[in-house]
């Protein structure tokens, strides 16, 4: 039996695992990193991970605290100049999963990471944009990982960072953006999935524990749930092991 | 081959647009500070990701305007005087224009490039075009795509930090890049900080060499980049980051730790001293 584990380490699981064996992976910093090395470290061993400061294929041992930490360039196949890691690699359509955070998601899966209340006076003023809004148009899937609470999974955003769905339907394809958007949102009590006709998303899976109604309380709109509820299985031994074995001293 | 006071001294003015680049690594801390320590004032300051460095200048009132992609303490959380400053207008308004990353970048290549405006796929379905005057839509003469425009970064100043520069002036970085080069290379003037002068510049893996031409004034400054650092010669200061945050989050404490470490002390090597005492 696994030991006790909390609700992020079962969120960083769940994204992990959603991580294809080969992928070239666009990598936020955080609970994004954490999901990604810690995929690579366990069943993705060959994806390749980018980091927007320049790394590619990079194979940290300890998460870095920031984007640039010295251990992300060591340990890297190669560093390429910013610009080339936006525009080449990027743009031009080669990074196959992006994986972000953000500080509000709406019912598209759009995300706000730039500010809480109006933006001229915001009450919160958030650090912004960063690779975040040419990620979720390029990257040829999205993954989302964020807390689930009525403040993070609002009815309306704030401000519209980076688009997932937009309002919904094929929205995206009239904008011709490339990427096929977030086509997962792992927070700490399951996972959503969007609907393939209206984009908005569903509740596909619970984490171990928790509850339908806990989800939809925990939401700022009228959270749809699938017919086919699935159960996220808790976290084993060794990705337990294995995430715990690269967080950094304290 | 100045001192870091004559350089900042002779080529940065009140007013001027002022790029000190380094993504995360060799972020020029050192000539940050100098800049505070000279009073300068109404300065834009542009850098892709704010960090610490103009915290600092934007919490003692320095700049007027921040150009930028990504405000936060990497991995720690909030940049608290960027944000004091824009949720309050403490100590002063400050005006923000803001980008993505991709966004920045192109536009510093522009100016590298010396064109007026550099092209990308980006901002599709955000906010940001709303807010920020200089994003533009631009069709493909020859596709007739509907792409976005972006006009060229050309600072002033631009400064930056790297490992070594040779007795002739060129210059040698290495590791993670960034956009130091574009934005030397868009700039009007440049000073670069250096952790050591060497007789030949040996290449590197990944390594930027910037030939002497396009440096106005090259400063010898070891560990200048701190809390941020320089591979090869210094590991970042994770704990300096995550101990900022105690210091940002309270006017007070900023204040009176700028004046200790900062504007109270000569050069950056007192500097270092200072927070030597601190943690003995």
């Amino acid at each position: 039996m696994p030991e006790s584990y909390t609700s992020d380490e079962m969120m960083i699981v769940a994204a992990a695992r959603r991580l294809r064996a080969d992928a070239f992976c666009f990598v936020g910093i955080g609970l994004p990193s954490a999901a990604a090395n810690l995929a690579r470290c366990t069943h993705a061993p060959d994806c390749v991970l980018i980091y927007e400061s320049g790394p590619i294929g990079a194979k940290p041992s300890v998460l870095p605290l920031s984007i640039g930490d010295g251990e992300l360039a060591e340990t890297a196949d190669t560093v390429v100049p910013l610009p080339e890691i936006f525009a080449y690699w990027l743009q031009a359509g080669r990074v196959d999963v992006g994986f972000l955070g953000a500080a509000q998601i709406d019912r598209f899966g759009n995300i706000n990471t730039t500010v809480i209340g109006g933006y001229e006076r915001p009450t919160v003023r958030l650090p912004g944009a960063g690779g975040a809004p040419e990620i979720a148009a390029s990257a040829r899937e999205v993954l989302v990982l964020l807390r689930q609470t009525p403040r993070t999974f609002v009815k309306q955003l704030d401000f519209l960072t980076s688009a997932g769905f937009l309002d919904g339907g094929d929205a995206r394809k009239k904008l011709r953006m490339r990427g096929a958007g977030p086509t997962a949102v792992i927070s700490d009590l399951g996972t959503l999935m969007p609907d393939p006709r209206t984009s908005e998303l569903v509740l596909t899976s619970l984490h171990a524990g928790v509850t339908a109604e806990t989800a939809r309380g925990a939401t700022g709109w009228d959270l749809k749930v699938a017919v086919d509820l699935l159960s996220e299985p808790p976290p084993s031994n060794v990705e337990l092991t294995t995430l715990r074995a690269m967080q950094p001293a304290a | 081959m100045v001192t870091l006071r004559q350089a900042v001294a002779e080529l940065v003015r009140d007013g001027d647009a002022v790029a000190l680049e380094g993504f995360t690594h060799l972020i020029p801390f050192a000539a940050g500070h100098e800049i505070a320590r000279q009073g300068r004032r109404d300065l834009t300051l542009i850098r892709m990701t704010p960090d610490v460095i103009y915290d600092q200048l934007i919490g003692i009132g320095a700049a007027k305007k921040l150009v930028f992609s990504w405000a936060g303490n990497p991995g720690v959380g909030s940049l608290h005087r960027f944000r004091d400053a824009v949720e309050n207008g403490w100590p002063k308004p400050l005006e923000i224009e803001e980008h993505s990353h991709a966004g920045m970048a192109t536009r510093y290549v522009a100016g590298a490039s010396g064109l007026p405006f550099g092209v990308l796929r980006g901002y599709i379905g955000t906010d940001l075009p709303k807010h920020t005057a200089t994003i533009a839509t631009i069709t493909c003469p020859f596709t007739a795509e509907e792409l976005t425009a972006v006009p060229a970064i050309k600072p002033d100043v631009a400064i930056i930090h790297a490992q070594q520069a040779d007795r002739r002036g060129n210059v040698l970085l290495w590791g993670i890049v960034g956009v130091q080069k574009e934005a030397v290379l868009g700039a009007s003037r440049t000073v670069v900080t250096v952790e050591e002068i060497v007789d030949a510049l040996v290449p590197r893996p990944y390594s930027v060499v910037l030939p002497s031409r396009v440096i106005s004034a090259i400063a010898l400054v070891p560990g200048g980049a701190h809390p941020s650092y320089a591979d090869g010669y210094s590991r970042r200061d994770n704990s300096f980051y995550l101990r900022w945050d105690e210091v940002a989050r309270d006017r007070g404490v900023f204040t009176a730790w700028m004046k200790r470490h900062v504007l109270g002390t000569a050069d950056f090597g007192e500097y270092r001293a200072s927070l030597d005492d601190i943690s003995a």
